[in-house]
C-alpha cells in the first residue's frame, strides 16, 4: 500500500495541491465540502489505480481565483487540469460537492473520461428531499448528520478541529454553492450528454444529500447503475470505505 | 450634540418562551408566533412614538431594516420613512440603513432615497449597511460577496445621485446600460451618508477617508469597543490629513429615563434583558455566515464580542459594559455628558423603545428625556 505523494501544480495560473498514489489507469477523485482527506477508500482504490486527489482551489487555505464563482467554473478548471496533466481514459470520481463537480465536468466534455463514479453527489435538488443546511447547522449537528453510526460522529467530534481551516473551507463552499444552495437548476437538462458508464453510490441514511436525490440523476444519465449502502450516511468514504471500494472496483472492471 | 430617537419596531408581543423550543428569534422562528391582529396596532403605536419625538424637539428620528425576525418589523424601512415624511415637520429622518448587498438593483435604493429626500423637504439621512449575517440566510445573497456588493452598490448609488444621466455602469455584480435618476435628491450634492456598524477596521477606514467623511455609528456595543473604534476613526482621519469632527461619530445605545434610578432600573430590567437575551439571539452560524467577514475577523469575533452576547445578560452587567444607559434624568444626563467628553461623538442615537417595553414607559421616557436631559446635552460636542 503506497502513501500519497503531495505536489503543487500550476494550471493556467492557478496553484493546486494534488496527492497521488498507486499506478494503473488514472482515477481522479474530487473531494466534498469538508475538504481534502486521504481516507481508507483512497487507500483501497490506490491498490488498483493511479489515484489523483486534488484539493479544490479555495480549500486548505489556498486563495480561490477571483473569477471562480460556481461549480461550473470549477468543472472547466478540472478540464484544464486533465489537459495540463495529459490524462486519458480517466475514471472520474467525486463525493458530494466533488460528485456534483464531476457531473458538471461530464456534461461539458467526456473526451478524456472512461467512466464516472458519483458518490452522494450534490447538484440536483429534489424539493421533497431538501439538502441538509450545512451552513446553518452547528458543528455538532453537521458532524452528526454526516454519519448513520453516531459513534463515528462522536469520535470525530472528540478530535480537535482546526477552526481556521474549517472556516476557510466553508467560505470556499459558500462561494461556489450558496445560491442556488448546493445545486444547479440547469444541470438536469444536460445530464443526457454523459456518454460514459456511470456509477452512483449512495448511503440510504444520507441526511445531507438524501437518498431520494438519486432519482433525477438516474432518470437522465443514459448508462447508469446504483449501489445503495445500508446503515450508511453521507460520509461514505469514512463510514463504509470497504463496501464503497468493492462497489467501485467491481464497476470499473466492467467499464471500458 | 445632536439627539436622535431610534426605533427598531420589534414584535413586542413575542412569546419569550419561544426560547425553550427555538434557538433564535431570526429567520427560522416560525411566523406563527406573529399574530396578524397585532400588526396594525403596533405600527400605529410606533409611528406615533416617532412623531412624538419630532414634536418633542429631537433632531432626528431613525428607522432600520431587518428581515424575517421578531427583532424588528421593518423589512422595508422606507415605507415607514415615507409615512414620517408626511406627518413630521422638523426632525431629520434617518434610515439606518438600507442593506445594499441584499438587493439586485441598487438603483432602486437610490430612487427611493431620492423620493424620500424630496418628500421630506431635504430631511433624509441615508444609512448604508451590509445587513447582519442572518439576512444572508433570509435573502439567499452569497455572503462571500457581501463586501464587494456593498462597495459596488454604494458607488453606483452615489453616482446615480451626483452624475448627469443617463450613464452606463459596468461593475462586477451590477451592470446597467442606463442609469438616469428621476427624481434627483433635493440635498446637494446628496443626502448625508451614515454608516451604522459593529465596527471592523476596514469599514472604519472606508468611512473616515477624506474622500468620504461619512458619519460612523457604533451600534449596541460594549463601551470599550465604541471608544476604540471612535479613536481609530480619528486616527485614520488625522493620517488622511484632517481632524474628524464630533458630527462624524454617533453612538447608538438603548436608553431609558424614569423618575428615579431605582424606578428606571426596575421598569427597564425585563425589557432590556429580553432585548439582549431573546430578541438578539442567534446561533453563531447564523450570525456569521461564511465569508461575511474575513476568516481572521470571524475568529476574532468568536473569541471576543460573541462571548459577551452568548451568555445571559442582566441589566447590571449591561450597564457595567456601557451597553445600556438608564436612570433618572440627572443620571442619564451625567452619563451622556461624561461619555461625550471621553468618546467625542456628536450624535447620540438613543433607542428608547426596547423590545417588550409598553407604550406608557416609552412615552414617559421620551418626555423626561426631552424635558430634563436634552437641554443639557445640546451644547456638548458641538464643533
Amino acid at each position: 500500500m503506497s502513501e500519497p505523494v503531495d505536489q503543487v501544480l500550476d494550471v493556467q495560473g492557478v496553484q493546486i495541491r494534488v496527492q497521488q498514489a498507486g499506478s494503473g489507469a488514472p482515477l481522479l477523485f474530487l473531494h466534498g465540502a469538508g475538504g481534502r482527506n486521504w481516507t481508507a477508500l483512497h487507500r483501497r482504490l490506490s491498490n488498483n489505480f493511479r489515484v489523483i486527489a486534488p484539493e479544490h482551489p479555495g480549500f486548505g487555505r489556498s486563495p480561490i481565483p477571483e473569477w471562480m464563482n460556481s461549480v461550473g467554473d470549477l468543472a472547466f478548471f478540472y478540464l484544464d487540469l486533465m489537459e495540463a496533466m495529459d490524462l486519458q481514459g480517466v475514471h472520474l470520481a467525486g463525493h458530494s460537492l466533488g460528485g456534483w463537480t464531476a457531473g458538471e465536468i461530464a456534461i461539458r466534455n467526456t473526451s478524456r473520461l472512461a467512466s464516472l463514479t458519483l458518490m452522494a453527489p450534490a447538484g440536483v435538488a429534489v424539493p421533497e428531499a431538501p439538502f441538509g443546511d450545512i451552513f446553518l447547522w452547528s458543528t455538532e449537528q453537521a458532524t452528526r448528520a454526516q454519519f448513520f453510526d453516531q459513534a463515528l460522529a462522536e469520535k470525530r467530534l472528540a478530535a480537535p478541529a482546526d477552526l481556521d481551516l474549517v472556516l476557510h473551507n466553508k467560505t470556499a463552499v459558500a462561494r461556489l454553492a450558496w445560491s442556488p444552495r448546493l445545486s444547479n437548476p440547469q444541470l438536469p437538462y444536460w445530464l443526457h450528454r454523459i456518454d460514459k458508464p456511470t456509477l452512483f453510490v449512495w448511503g440510504r441514511e444520507d441526511r445531507i444529500v438524501p437518498y431520494a436525490c438519486a432519482q433525477p440523476w438516474r432518470a437522465r444519465v443514459p448508462q447508469n447503475q446504483l449501489v445503495t449502502l445500508d446503515e450508511c450516511g453521507h460520509a461514505i468514504h469514512n463510514e463504509k470505505p470497504d463496501e464503497a471500494a468493492d462497489a467501485i472496483i467491481s464497476f470499473l472492471k466492467t467499464a471500458p | 450634540m445632536k439627539l436622535f430617537f431610534f426605533h427598531l419596531m420589534p414584535y413586542a408581543d413575542l412569546d419569550l418562551s419561544y426560547a425553550q423550543k427555538h434557538d433564535t428569534a431570526w429567520v427560522t422562528l416560525p411566523n406563527s408566533y406573529f399574530d396578524p391582529a397585532h400588526g396594525k396596532p403596533s405600527y400605529d403605536r410606533y409611528i406615533r412614538e416617532l412623531e412624538l419625538a419630532d414634536e418633542l424637539g429631537f433632531d432626528g428620528i431613525c428607522v432600520n431594516e431587518h428581515h424575517q425576525t421578531a427583532y424588528g418589523l421593518m423589512p422595508a424601512p422606507n415605507l415607514i420613512a415615507a409615512a414620517l415624511a408626511r406627518t413630521t415637520k422638523r426632525a431629520k429622518i434617518a434610515v439606518l440603513g438600507r442593506a445594499l448587498p441584499l438587493v439586485n438593483n441598487p438603483v432602486n435604493i437610490a430612487e427611493e432615497f431620492a423620493m424620500l429626500d424630496q418628500m421630506s423637504g431635504g430631511r433624509l439621512i441615508a444609512g448604508f449597511v451590509r445587513g447582519i449575517g442572518s439576512e444572508y440566510f433570509a435573502s439567499a445573497v452569497n455572503p462571500t460577496y457581501s463586501h464587494e456588493r456593498f462597495y459596488e452598490a454604494h458607488d453606483l448609488i452615489l453616482q446615480a445621485w451626483t452624475r448627469e444621466g443617463p450613464f452606463r455602469f459596468q461593475g462586477k455584480h451590477y451592470q446597467f446600460d442606463y442609469v438616469n435618476l428621476w427624481p434627483r435628491p433635493l440635498q446637494s450634492p446628496h443626502p448625508p451618508v451614515w454608516i451604522p456598524s459593529q465596527g471592523s477596521r476596514e469599514t472604519i477606514e472606508w468611512c473616515a477617508a477624506a474622500a468620504r467623511k461619512y458619519t460612523y455609528l457604533q451600534t449596541f456595543s460594549p463601551i470599550a469597543l465604541a471608544q476604540k473604534n471612535f479613536d481609530l476613526y480619528r486616527e485614520i482621519a488625522a493620517n488622511d490629513g484632517y481632524e474628524a469632527s464630533p458630527q462624524q461619530l454617533g453612538w447608538a445605545v438603548p436608553t431609558y429615563v424614569a423618575e428615579t434610578d431605582d424606578i428606571a432600573r426596575r421598569e427597564l430590567k425585563p425589557h432590556v434583558e429580553a432585548f439582549f437575551n431573546r430578541f438578539l439571539r442567534f446561533p453563531l452560524e447564523m450570525r456569521l455566515p461564511p465569508g461575511y467577514s474575513s476568516v481572521a475577523s470571524t475568529k476574532h469575533l468568536i473569541e471576543t464580542k460573541f462571548a459577551v452576547r452568548s451568555s445571559d445578560q442582566t441589566i447590571d452587567s449591561l450597564i457595567e459594559l456601557g451597553m445600556v444607559v438608564c436612570g433618572s434624568a440627572a443620571t442619564v444626563r451625567d452619563t451622556f455628558l461624561h461619555r461625550q467628553k471621553t468618546m467625542g461623538f456628536g450624535n447620540l442615537i438613543a433607542m428608547m423603545q426596547i423590545a417588550t417595553q409598553p407604550a406608557e414607559q416609552t412615552e414617559k421616557s421620551l418626555r423626561l428625556f426631552a424635558a430634563d436631559v436634552a437641554p443639557h446635552l445640546r451644547r456638548a460636542g458641538v464643533d
